[in-house]
């Protein structure tokens, strides 16, 4: 079994899946529904979902379990049946990975609990700790290598995961979503981010970007992350372009070759596993994967050569070496 | 702290407003509601000291979250101060039978969990003179449609944090144009994988891109909708 750090410290780059609930709808999904019970349901097409990451060529696939927390799967009654659904999708990607003749990473996907944290909201470390706990045993009887704590906004949140995933001796990797001017949705930039992340122990093997706002702002938070930090792996996993509706389908603005640039400004702005989020169709992680294999090392980009290849920013990027942005002071 | 030493009581009414405002950016709750308290006791209506103080309080805290200056906790933590001052307010307003922008029904749609960002435009609402009627998360179009019979509001709003979830909007909309009820209502929604194209698309009038903004846009649409129905 390939370990994420191993497949590291062999390789330049790797590259991470693309999108799942958006590729889910494509193959039947109805809008509210879970993804997550499609593992017990559909699993059939879950793998083929997995297996069409694995031919586009991916290094490491996701599973599908981001929203496979004990307080997500309440909504649809069935927080019961948590380990048994994080396990059962593990097992699924497993069989996939290990069933391809080249070594792919199953990364086990942890998504928010969609709560706030004391004093903010309900809840406590304790708890989160607890929750998190459940969902990774169970990605972790089924299989996965690497815990892959993922779209987060509070710092408080990607600890409980990590401390949950070290717990458990699992390694973990933490990407955030940069989403709100050029902040996580609680306000944290990606340098903070990144000096929050190395200072956990166990480290997380690597962090980074995921989902966000489009290819050129999820750029601008890795160039922030790498400017300030040299000692950790960062992963970019943008978004294909914006969520556009499109005869009844949701379709993402961005083209694979769009895509395709992204991934080369990606490597060439310090990141090592490079994949996408929403949106991101196995058409478009092909594009990726041609691109990476082709690529010629560059310059490191800056914002002018990011719009110029993946389009404007939607928010004004992060600053690039350091330096947080100033607000307004707060009084108290 | 340097503002200990301030004493809300022996601030003269604009002083003590301009403390308030800076109050509730501080999410200072106590102090938010000894300075509704002083205001009432001094003599101004309930009327006057919510739109004088909290919803303008309100309004500068929503242009600076608009701006990405503050964040969500700090624009929670001036929410709930907000809140304490209007539980003082809410009893007084009613009796005295002031004026009201309007009412929403907002939830999150079904399959969704995420409410903060609802629950942010839910107390912007409500900080800006809105009666809100809040249906909490995972709202499927009967929750809606239930929501619009027992308490007939102006606007409806809808939220969805995720891909899977923001189609929903769409069905609660056409079932709204299936019973011929769309026109009747402002639909407005929003989350954060949502943009402009998007609202339209689904059939809204309009995108809330941050509970400040859409705080606007809510008072804007409902004074457009109320001069379309004067001029007829």
């Amino acid at each position: 079994m390939p370990t994420l750090q191993a497949m590291l410290d062999k390789r330049p780059w790797l590259l991470a899946d693309g999108a799942t609930g958006i590729n889910l709808f494509h193959m039947g999904l109805m809008s509210g529904d879970s993804p997550e019970i499609w593992n017990e349901e559909h699993p059939e097409r879950i793998q083929k979902l997995y297996q069409r990451f694995v031919d586009a060529g991916a290094d490491i696939i996701l599973t599908n379990t981001f929203g496979g927390n004990r307080r997500r799967l309440a909504l649809h009654q069935a927080d019961g049946r948590c380990h048994d659904i994080n396990k059962k999708a593990a097992a699924l990607a497993r069989e996939v990975a290990d069933a391809c003749g080249r070594p792919v990473v199953v990364a086990g996907s942890v998504g928010p609990t969609g709560e706030l944290f004391a004093p903010l909201g309900p809840l406590t470390d304790e708890e989160a700790i607890e929750v998190f706990v459940e969902q990774i045993e169970g990605l972790k009887a089924g299989g996965a290598d690497v815990i892959w704590i993922e779209t987060m906004s509070a710092i408080e949140e990607m600890r409980a995961a990590g401390l949950a995933a070290a717990k458990l001796g699992m390694p973990y990797t933490v990407t955030a979503s940069f989403d709100t001017a050029a902040r996580t949705m609680m306000g944290i930039t990606p340098q903070a981010f990144a000096d929050a992340m190395a200072e956990l122990d166990p480290k997380p093997v690597a962090i980074g970007a995921n989902c966000g706002a489009g290819a050129s702002d999820t750029l601008g938070s890795i160039l922030a992350m790498t400017g300030a930090r040299s000692d950790m792996v960062v992963i970019s996993k943008a978004n294909a372009g914006i969520p556009k509706y499109v005869d009844g389908h949701i379709h993402y603005s961005g083209t694979p070759e769009l895509m395709a640039a992204y991934a080369a400004l990606a490597i060439d702005a310090g990141a090592r596993i490079i994949g996408g989020c929403c949106g991101t169709s196995p058409e478009h992680l092909a594009g990726m994967r041609r691109a990476l294999d082709a690529h010629v090392a560059g310059p490191r980009p800056d914002h002018a050569a990011i719009v110029a290849r993946t389009g404007p920013f939607l928010h004004r990027p992060a600053p690039t070496g350091g330096g947080a942005m100033e607000g307004r002071k707060r009084r108290g | 702290m340097a503002d200990d030493d301030i004493i809300l009581a022996n601030l003269d009414d604009a002083a003590l407003v301009e403390q308030m405002h800076q109050d509730l950016y501080d999410g200072l709750k106590d102090e938010v509601v000894e300075g509704v308290n002083i205001l009432l006791a001094r003599g101004w209506t309930p009327y006057k000291t919510l739109t004088e103080s909290l919803v303008e309080g309100m309004r500068i805290v929503g242009i600076d979250f608009r701006d990405g200056i503050l964040f969500v906790p700090e624009v929670l933590l001036a929410a709930n101060a907000m809140k304490a001052g209007m539980a003082v307010l809410r009893p007084l307003l009613i009796a005295s039978g002031a004026p009201r922008q309007g009412r929403i029904v907002i939830g999150t749609v079904k399959g969704d969990i995420h409410d903060i960002g609802k629950n942010l435009v839910g107390m912007m609402m409500e900080g800006a003179g809105f009666e809100v009627i809040d249906l909490g998360i995972n709202n499927g179009v009967e929750k809606y449609l239930a929501a619009i019979e027992e308490h007939k509001p102006d606007i409806i709003g809808m939220s969805a944090l995720l891909t899977t979830t923001m189609p929903y909007m769409k069905v609660v909309i056409d079932t709204l144009k299936e019973k011929g009820m769309r026109d009747d209502f402002i639909v407005m929604v929003g989350g954060a994988p949502l943009n402009e194209d998007f609202a339209k698309a689904v059939g809204a009038d309009a995108y809330g891109r941050d509970a400040a903004v859409t705080v606007e846009l809510a008072k804007d649409l409902l004074m457009r909708k109320h001069n379309q129905r004067m001029g007829t």
